[in-house]
This record gives structure tokens, sequence and C-alpha cells, in this order.
């Protein structure tokens, strides 16, 4: 008895001590961060704003920006970016590339799902071929064509037997990948989410609702433990993560708020950690919050595009016109005093941010305003268009707060300057992709984000068989140089001739390149603002004390 | 009455069937897909999608898959835009949220409008009634999209009362604003109309004869005036409960409640068919279900009236 | 009966007549309506407010749509509301002059509220009332179509209007009138029910006099409490549901612009200091308002038969 009761008290003693010592340490641990030295919040949760409900969240359907960041916390391919942009490992620790350049293979770490399976090369070979697979109806199978896998294109075009994809699970944690043809930037491609993992003993057993909370299984730093559509989705800390000591972030938590301002309220509230600011207002929050409003470069453009088919206006079909009107927009007001976010005034249809792009010299790009508009207002007298003739078109833009303030801004700077008469037109979204997709318009806005980094991405729009390619302009040069370019040594050089034979010819109106203009607590840090693609990675983040 | 009711529900079918005809052919008629995109697919993923979605089938045979499925298995198809989920997932989801806000919103709105309509009239002319008219003006000129920002502002920014937004279930917290910036507009259009409709009846012979008769003026009001001048309130208040519990699109906006008014909008935008469809049906089902409840309670109200 | 009935027919003639004959009933609600002095003052005002929103704009150098680029993207520093400037009411985000757009949008917004108005009470009152009137089956019938009308995703055909027709303004009106009948309907439907039960309309049924007269001289004119009351309660709904139509492309383009266009841009920005942007559209809307409601009240009182 004695002794017992003696056992009993020593077993009290210990645990009381090792929950002190746990509490210390987990104090001790969170108290600075490892690297920056910052002092860590107790409340280790960041909560976002989400212009609307997620679509999917199932990595082989998702597309979206928003929608892939959720799938980057819940699920891990085998690369990832780091905050500049650069290939890190991921579930792959390493790769090697056969001497034909054509087979990469991955050799994959020990880690775990969410349900404590391990993660497999054989799971990456279901993920794969399911992305392929015209039964699941990929949006994004496009993209694993354009990765080149072998027989990739003939099981999504021919109905070929999935099974036939170049991947192979040479044992549990080798996975190799054949190509139709060397593809350079293939590495970067895996970082995208459609060539993530999924769970297949999941996805068979529940069908489409694998993905709720309570029956994903997935292998990123976070698991999905809240969505309802449409009002938030939250992510909590996954403990079987691979490098989850790593982790500092415990929770996160996406709310929808589709009005922008109203978030913004929100976030002065402080119910939210980061939000967008909406247009025109970045300065005011500079003023007010000046360590918390952001603005950094992203690789996307906004442009006006003529439509040089054969249904588009006869007078467009003459450059001087095009030029007169491009000359005739001053992209500084639509850049410093409508917009104001830091956007980067656009005479070039790349944006500056691009890796490994230098912006060409376009000769306009050099001029002040007045003499753009003095060489505008002779080119459209030379054209023929006056007082006793003037031009008027339509121009159509998507129903939004935004394009409505740039495209009233541009026609007016036509107006007044040029006696121009642009027709203001709005069109809801859908309706307006149709509009534009048949060609159905005078002048229409377009913008671009770049799907990788590098200028090929913007520059393959202008070429005549481009879908985007709206306007259809033709210019067979530029079909050449851009073929030319996919194999080139210096391809900077045919980038810079199409710039120049885009500045000469006028087919599009660039009018500025886009900033991400977020508002970021100040608590909140590691957001990646130097990576232009702006991958995120939440589990890079965390709260510091205030 | 009760023949009433089986009458009402035969031809409540074909009604519904006419609905689901129509909202077919308007969607397929709109320009724009469900799978188009700022960048556009390609056209072989484009007949993948359209090949999962039964789209490349002919229309009647789409329509016939369709009414099958809600008809032997109460399935709405799956969502188009929201791959993970189906309609009726979606349904389940939105529904219950917009029935919860709207019918308080319409309780709040009952409760206050009728009462200060029926104050107004028998105060007619006095300051009551010109505070009732003036607040009742005064609400419809705050429309809901200039409200909803206000209310955020004042009670989450500057007190910090109330959470700005979301719907956790349902907690009181998170209902307060989405129920103030809803029933106030209902609110005064209720009490105008009750107060329009009592002048009118307090004016009418029976009651004058009534108050020559030397009857208490209260009892006046609450036993001879009071169902007739309901009639009217009545028939607005059908359109007008519809229209509360199947969500208002501005006040799951504004207050990100994940309710249907927002499903409905934004299931136009996005072209999801199915969905679409399911919403207009449950919204149909409500406007027959409470216009027949309408027609019930006049049968009530003026016995006269035969269903 | 035969005898009776006749005699009951001549009675209702003559009292027709008798109306006819003496004082018009026109006359006679114009007398009324101009002894209350609320609806005469809001007749005034509305009058006033039509003539500012068309001469208004001669009264200032900036129109509705040139933008003055000094002010451009500073509303919130510069474009208060001035006289120096010339910007009475102040400028919008983008540097137009807020007074001329005012006016401007006064112009359309009373033009939708009239239109939409109309389309409402002629279309809304006459199908409820008939609807009522006959009852039974033709009752079902129209009210099962309302009920349609009521469910249908109305945003489709609004797109689809668009792109048979293209834009025009008329298509916004087509687009208003549409949607703002069917409760008018069903209100003026359910009192009509009441209505066909009241002692003189049942002795007008017996009298033989045609169903389509007893509609539009008995019941219609019974009706015209409740018909206005609710018309004042739309018009703000439908100058609102303006800017929405709008949105989908179909009504006022940029540089256009609406009281609903005014106020929603105005709402966005209550947040950023430039309350103006808010207030003086909404200072119109408050105004018109008022005026459609003591109108409406002063026409109801001259019109409404039971206070003859």
């Amino acid at each position: 008895m004695i002794d017992n009761n003696n056992n009993f008290k020593k077993i009290m003693m210990a645990s009381a001590v090792s929950a002190a010592l746990a509490l210390t340490s987990t104090t001790a641990f969170s108290a600075k961060h490892p690297v920056t030295g910052d002092e860590l919040a107790a409340d280790q949760s960041y909560t976002y704003r989400l212009l609307d409900g997620i679509p999917t969240i199932d990595p082989q359907l998702v597309e979206g920006v928003e929608s892939s960041v959720v799938v980057r916390d819940l699920f891990e391919g085998l690369l990832n970016q780091d905050d500049l942009g650069n290939n890190i490992p991921g579930v792959a620790k390493s790769y090697d590339l056969s001497d034909d350049k054509k087979t990469y293979t991955f050799h994959l770490r020990k880690s775990n799902w969410s349900n404590g399976d391990p993660v497999t090369a054989n799971d990456f070979v279901y993920a794969w071929r399911r992305a392929v697979d015209p039964a699941t109806a990929s949006p994004y199978s496009w993209y694993m064509e354009m990765m080149a896998i072998k027989n990739g294109a003939a099981i999504i075009k021919e109905g070929m037997d999935p099974k036939e994809l170049g991947v192979k699970a040479v044992d549990d944690y080798t996975f190799e990948v054949t190509l139709d043809a060397p593809l350079p930037y293939f590495p970067g491609m895996v970082t995208h989410t459609t060539t993530f993992p999924s769970h297949q003993a999941t996805v068979e057993k529940f069908g489409k609702d694998w993905t709720r909370p309570e029956n994903i299984v997935g292998n990123g730093a976070y698991v999905l433990t809240e969505w309802t559509l449409k009002e938030k989705n939250v992510r909590e800390r996954n403990t079987k993560y691979w490098n989850n000591d790593k982790t500092i972030l415990d929770k996160v938590t996406a709310l929808v708020i589709n009005d922008e301002n109203q978030a913004l309220i929100r976030f002065k509230a402080g119910d939210i950690d980061k939000t967008e600011i909406p247009a025109g207002q970045y300065p005011s929050m500079k003023k007010s919050n000046p360590t918390e409003a952001f603005s950094f470069p992203r690789l996307c453009n906004y442009y006006y595009t003529f439509n040089l088919s054969d249904s588009g206006p006869e007078a467009f079909k003459d450059v001087r016109v095009r030029k007169a009107l491009s000359y005739a927009l001053d992209r500084n007001v639509i850049v410093k005093n409508v917009l104001k976010g830091g956007q980067f005034p656009a005479y070039t249809f790349t944006p500056a941010a691009t890796a490994g792009f230098t912006v060409p010299e376009v000769p306009y790009a050099a001029w002040t305003q007045k003499e753009r508009d003095a060489k505008a207002k002779e080119l459209l007298a030379q054209a023929g268009y006056g007082k006793d003739k003037p031009l008027k078109f339509d121009m159509l833009y998507n129903t939004d707060e935004a394009h409505k303030k740039v495209a009233t801004v541009i026609s007016q700077m036509w107006k007044q300057k040029l006696g121009v008469n642009a027709v203001l037109a709005n069109q809801e979204w859908k309706t307006f992709l149709e509009t534009r997709k048949k060609q159905n318009f005078e002048l229409a806005r377009g913008a671009w984000c770049g799907d990788y980094n590098e200028a090929s991405t913007f520059l393959d729009l202008m070429t005549t068989q481009a879908g985007y390619n709206h306007g259809k302009w033709v210019n067979t040069e530029v079909d050449t140089l851009m073929s030319d370019a996919k194999t080139s040594e210096t391809p900077n050089k045919n980038y810079t001739r199409v710039e120049q034979l885009m500045a000469d010819e006028m087919p599009v109106i660039p009018v500025y390149h886009y900033t991400g203009i977020y508002m970021i607590k100040d608590t909140l840090k590691g957001w990646p603002i130097k990576n232009v693609q702006q991958t995120i990675y939440s589990r890079t983040f965390y709260k510091a004390a205030k | 009455m009760f023949s009433f009711i089986i009458r009402r529900s035969f031809s409540s079918i074909p009604t519904i069937l006419i609905l689901i005809l129509i909202s077919f052919a308007l969607m397929r008629l709109a320009p724009g897909s469900p799978f188009s995109t700022d960048r556009g697919l390609p056209p072989e993923v484009l007949a993948n999608l359209e090949a999962k979605y039964g789209l490349n089938l002919p229309w009647f045979e789409q329509l016939y898959t369709y009414l099958k499925g809600i008809l032997f298995n109460f399935d709405f198809g799956p969502s188009f835009k929201y791959k993970d989920r189906s309609v009726n997932d979606i349904l389940a989801q939105g529904f219950p949220v917009t029935l919860t806000y709207g019918i308080w919103s319409f309780i709040v709105a009952v409760a206050v409008g009728i009462p200060l309509g029926i104050a107004a009239a028998v105060k007619h002319n006095t300051k009551l009634d010109y505070a009732a008219v003036g607040f009742s003006i005064g609400a419809q000129v705050l429309p809901n999209f200039v409200m909803a920002p206000i209310l955020v502002i004042i009670f989450t920014l500057w007190l910090n009362w109330l959470p700005g937004g979301g719907w956790n279930g349902g907690q009181w917290q998170y209902l307060i604003m989405p129920i103030i910036a809803l029933s106030t507009s209902y609110m005064a259009s209720i009490a105008r109309i009750t107060r329009s409709s009592m002048l009118e009846v307090l004016h009418s012979n029976f009651i004058r004869t009534a108050r020559a008769k030397g009857l208490p003026y209260r009892s006046i009001i609450l036993r001879h005036a009071l169902k007739p001048a309901m009639m009217p309130v009545v028939s607005y208040l059908g359109p007008a409960f519809v229209y509360m519990i199947t969500g208002s699109v501005i006040i799951d906006i504004y207050f990100s409640t994940g309710g249907m008014g927002q499903f409905f909008v934004d299931a136009a935008l996005n072209r999801d068919y199915s969905l679409l469809m399911g919403v207009t049906i449950v919204f149909g089902v409500m406007t027959i279900l409470f216009n027949t409840l309408v027609d019930i309670t006049y049968a009530w109200l003026d016995p006269k009236i035969r269903l | 009966m035969l005898v009776s009935k006749k005699k009951v027919a001549q009675i209702v003639e003559n009292a027709d007549q008798q109306v006819i004959q003496g004082r018009s009933q026109w006359q006679d609600a114009m007398t009324r309506f101009k002894a209350n002095k609320a609806s005469l003052a809001s007749v005034f005002i509305l009058f006033l407010m039509v003539a500012v929103a068309f001469l208004g704009p001669y009264l200032n150098e900036w129109d509705y749509e040139t933008i003055d680029w000094a002010l451009t993207g500073n509303a919130a520093e510069m474009g208060a509301p001035s006289i120096a400037n010339g910007h009475y009411f102040g400028s919008d985000d983008l540097g137009r002059d807020l007074y001329s757009r005012v006016m401007q949008g006064t112009q359309i917004s009373l033009m939708v509220g009239l239109i939409g108005t109309i389309v409402a009470v002629v279309v809304g009152v006459l199908y409820g009332a008939v609807s009522g009137y006959f009852g039974g089956r033709i009752d079902n019938l129209m009210m099962r179509f309302v009920d349609i009308l009521m469910s249908i995703p109305y945003m489709f055909i609004l797109i689809i209007l668009f792109v048979m027709f293209g834009r025009s303004v008329y298509l916004l009106f087509i687009g208003l009138g549409l949607f703002s009948w069917m409760d008018m309907a069903r209100i003026v439907r359910g009192q009509t029910l009441t209505l066909k039960h009241k002692e003189f309309i049942e002795a007008a049924v017996a009298a033989g006099v045609s169903d389509f007269t007893i509609i539009v001289r008995h019941i219609v004119p019974n009706l015209i409490g409740i018909v206005v009351v609710y018309t004042s309660l739309m018009i703000p709904n439908l100058i609102l549901l303006e800017s929405f139509i709008s949105f989908l492309g179909l009504g006022i383009q940029e540089p256009l612009t609406s009281w609903g266009a005014l106020i929603s841009d105005g709402a966005k920005t209550i947040q950023y200091g430039t309350l103006w942007q808010l207030l003086f559209p909404l200072g119109f809307f408050v105004t018109g308002l008022f005026c459609f409601f003591f109108i409406g009240d002063g026409l109801r009182d001259a019109f409404d038969p039971k206070d003859r």
C-alpha cells in the first residue's frame, strides 16, 4: 500500500514536472523566430480575405489563383518554390535528368498522408493519370499536355488509355517521367497544383465528396477543418506533415468577403490580416498605415485590343489611327491618378518584372506626353479623321469598378485631345467573353497574367494561332520569331524584335503592368513580395508579437 | 379548404414544369457556357468537360435526364462551377441560412411594421403619423447596399460590438446586422401599406356607423377595422416573405452569410445551369406555397371570398 | 325580376350620368387635390427638380462627362464641394463634376421612375383586376402565370434581350416594366376578390353591366388607395433596379449616370472621406421620394370614391 502510494505520488510529481517543462519548452520555442529572431505571437493564426467562394480544392480539378493557395496548403507536390520563385525540394528530395534530357527521375522523401499512409510514387502516378483522364475532365488537362509527357496529348485528345501516360513508379520512392521532347522548364512546372498527388483510396471511396473536411486526406502542412461555401475555409496544422517542426502558423482562415471596400473595413476592424486595396486607395492607405500597405510588381499586363479581323471597323485597319489612339493615351494619369497602386505605365506588352527580360526601347516610350499628343493629332489628321469626319467606335469592357474607371478616363482623353468619340460599353463577364471571342467588338479590354516567368508567356499571344489573339493580328514575322525563340539560345533578341514590331504596328494598346496591392498586418511576416507569380505557402508565414 | 389545397397542389405541378422548361430554354439561349473562361479552353478539354456534364447530348435528352433525376432521386445534379458539390449540397447549405435570417427579418418587419402602420392611421395627421411616414421613406432611401456598410462601420469598426460578417452556424451576433439590413425596407413598406389601408377602412361607412353607435374606438379598430384592412398587407406579405427567405444577394455579399441569394445571382453570372435551376425551383415552390397561403388567409379575412 | 333588373340598370346608368353631368370627376378631384397643401408643395418641388435637372447644367461650366484633370484621383483632398473651382457639389473620383452628374442622373432616374410606374400600374392593375374579378379557372391560370414569372431567373431574360436587340434605353424600360407589375397584380387581385362581393358591384352585375365596364368603372376606381401606396413604394425600387440592369450591360452606360449608380458609387467610398459623393445624390433621391409620397397621398384623397 505504502509503496503504491509513493508510486502514485511519484507519477503525479513526474507528470507535473513534465507538464511544466512542456509549457516552458513550448513558450521557449514560440518566443523567437529561428531565422529572423522576431518575437512570436502566442496566437499563431492567420485570417485573410477571399473574393469569392473556392470552387474546388481537388488538386486535379483546381483552377484559379485563390483555390491554388488553398491546395498548396493541403497538398504538396514534387517541388516547391521559395519566396523568390526558385524551385526547392518538396516531396522530392532531388531529381536526375537523363542524357537525352527526356527522362526525369524524382527521388521522394519518406513522408505521410494526414491519415498516416505513406506518400509514395504511386500516389503521383495515380494523380497524373487522373489529371489527363478524360473522365476526370480536368479544365487544366491542357497544362499536362504542355508538360509534353509521353502519350499525354493522345490520352486527352484521342482517348488513349490513361495507363499509357509516360509516368512510372520505379519503386515506392522513385518516380519517373518520360517526355516526348526535352523541356528545360519542366521542373518548374511540377510546382503547379495540377501535378500534386491525391490519395487514391479516399478519392475512390467518397467520389466528389472526398474533399470535404470530414473525408479529405492530404499531404500538406495543413488539414482542412471547415469549409462553408462562400463563407469560409479553415485549415489547421497537420502534425503528420514531414516538415511540421518548421511550421509556425497553426491556423489559416479564409473569409469570403465579396465587396473589396467592405473587406477593407473588416481589415481596419482587425478581423482579417490581409486584403486587397481597392483601386485608387493605395496612397491614402500607405499614409495612414505605412508599414501595412504593400505594392509590388506582378506578372500581368492590361491592354486594349483593336479588332483587326474582317468584322472590325475600317478605321482600325489604318496603323496611323491605332498609333494615334495609343499615343494620346496618357498612361501616367491612369497609373498615378486613377489606379494609384504603383502600377507601371506600359509601352510594351511584356512586363519589366518578367525574369531575364529587358524592356526593349520603343520610340514612343521615351517621348514626353506632349510630344505623343502632338504626334497623335498629326497621325489622326493624316488618316483623314477630324472635325468633319469624326472617329467613333465602341469600347468594350467587362463590368467592374476599376475597368469602368480606366475606360472612362481613356475615352475622355481621346475626346478631349483628339475629338474621338469612344462609346463605352460594358457587358457582364460571360457575355463579354463570348462577344470578344467572336470578334464582335471594335476595341476591347484584355489582360494576361503569365503562366510561367518568361517573356514568351506574353508574346505567344500575338502569334496568328493564339486563342487569346482576339484582335486577330497577323504578322508572319512574329510567328517565326516566336517559334524560333523556343529553341534559341538567345530568345531575348527575338522578344525584343517582336516588341518593336508591336510598337510599329500597334495591334494592341498596352496600358499598364499590374502590381499586387495588399494590406498586410504588421504582425504577419513572411509574405513573398518578391515572388512575381505570388506562389503562396501559408506555412512560410508567422505572426510576430506586437 | 381541404379540397382547395388538393386542387392547388395539382395545379402547381404543371406550373413548376413550365417554370423548368422556360428556365431551361433561357439558359441554353444565353450567351456563354459554364466553361467559358478568360483564357479559353482548348477544344478537346472543352469536349471532355461537356461530355462529363452531359452537355454534348441533345437538349431533350438533357432535360429528360434532369427531370428524371429530380423525380426519382430528388437529385438536382452536380454544380458546374463548384465541382466538389452537388446542387443538393449547396441548397442544403444555403437555404437554412437564408431561411433563418429571412424568417427573423419577416418577424421583425411584421411585428414593427403593422403596429406602426395602425398607429399612424389611427393618429392620422399627428406627429406620430409624420414620424412613421418619415421613418418609412427614410428606410427606403437607405437601400441595403448603403445601409450594410454603414452598419458595419458603426457596429464593427467603431463600437466593436458585432462581428462584421460571416455566419458561424447562425449564432445571434452574426444575425443582427443582416436582419436589420434586410428587414428595414420591408418594415417600411408594411407600415405604409397598413397605414393607407387602415385609413381607407376607417373612412368607410360601416366604421362610421359603428362609431355613430358609440362603440369604443379601440374595439372598433381591433374587431371591425383590422381584418378588412389586412387584405392588401397580406397580399404584399406573400411575395415579400418569399423574397426574404430566399435571401438577398446584397445581404449575402456584404455579410458573407453563404446564403442562397448570392447563389442565385452568381449561378446566373457563372452559367452554372444546374445550380441556377435548383435555386429557381426552390424559388418557384416557395412562391406557389406562399401565394397559396395568402389565398387561404384571404378566405379567413373575408369569409365571402370562396377558395 | 326582369323589370327590377332593368330598373336597377337604369339607376346605375343615371347615377353615372349624374356624376358626369354635375361636376366632372376630374374637376372634382382637382379641387380636392388643390386643397391638399403638402401635395401641392410636392408638385411644385418636383417641377422645380425637373427644371433644375434640365436647366441646371447650363448654370455650370462643367458638363457631366468632362474630366477636370486637376482633380483626377485627388477627390478626397481637392474634390470637395466648392464655389471657387466651379464644382458646386464637388467631384467624383475621376474628377468629373458631381453637380452636373446629379442633374443628368436626375433626368434618367425620373424618367425610369415614370415609365416603370406607368407600365406597372397599367399592366398590373388591369391584370390583377381581371384575374380577381373573373375568379375561378381564369384566376387560377392567370395567377400561376404570375407565379412563374416571379420565379424565373430574370437575369437571363435581360441578358438574352441584350444579345438579341443590343444596347438601348428602350430595353432598359422594357426590362424594368417586365419586373414591376407582378407584385402589383397580386395585390390588386387580392383587393378585387373582396371588392367583387360588395353590394355596389353585385348590383352592377345584377343590372347586366358589361364585365369590362364594371372592372374599369367600378373596381379600378376603388383600388386607387392601395395602387397609389404600392406605387410610391415601388418607385424607389425601380430607380435602384435600373443600376442593376445597367450592371448587366443593358441600361445606362458611362459616362451617363443615374441616381442608383451615383448612390452606389457614393456608398462604396463612404470610408474614404468623400461623403459628398453619397449625400448629394441621396439628397435628391430623398426629396424625390417625399414628393412622390405626398403627391400619391393627395391623388388618393382626391380620387378615392369612398370619400365623396
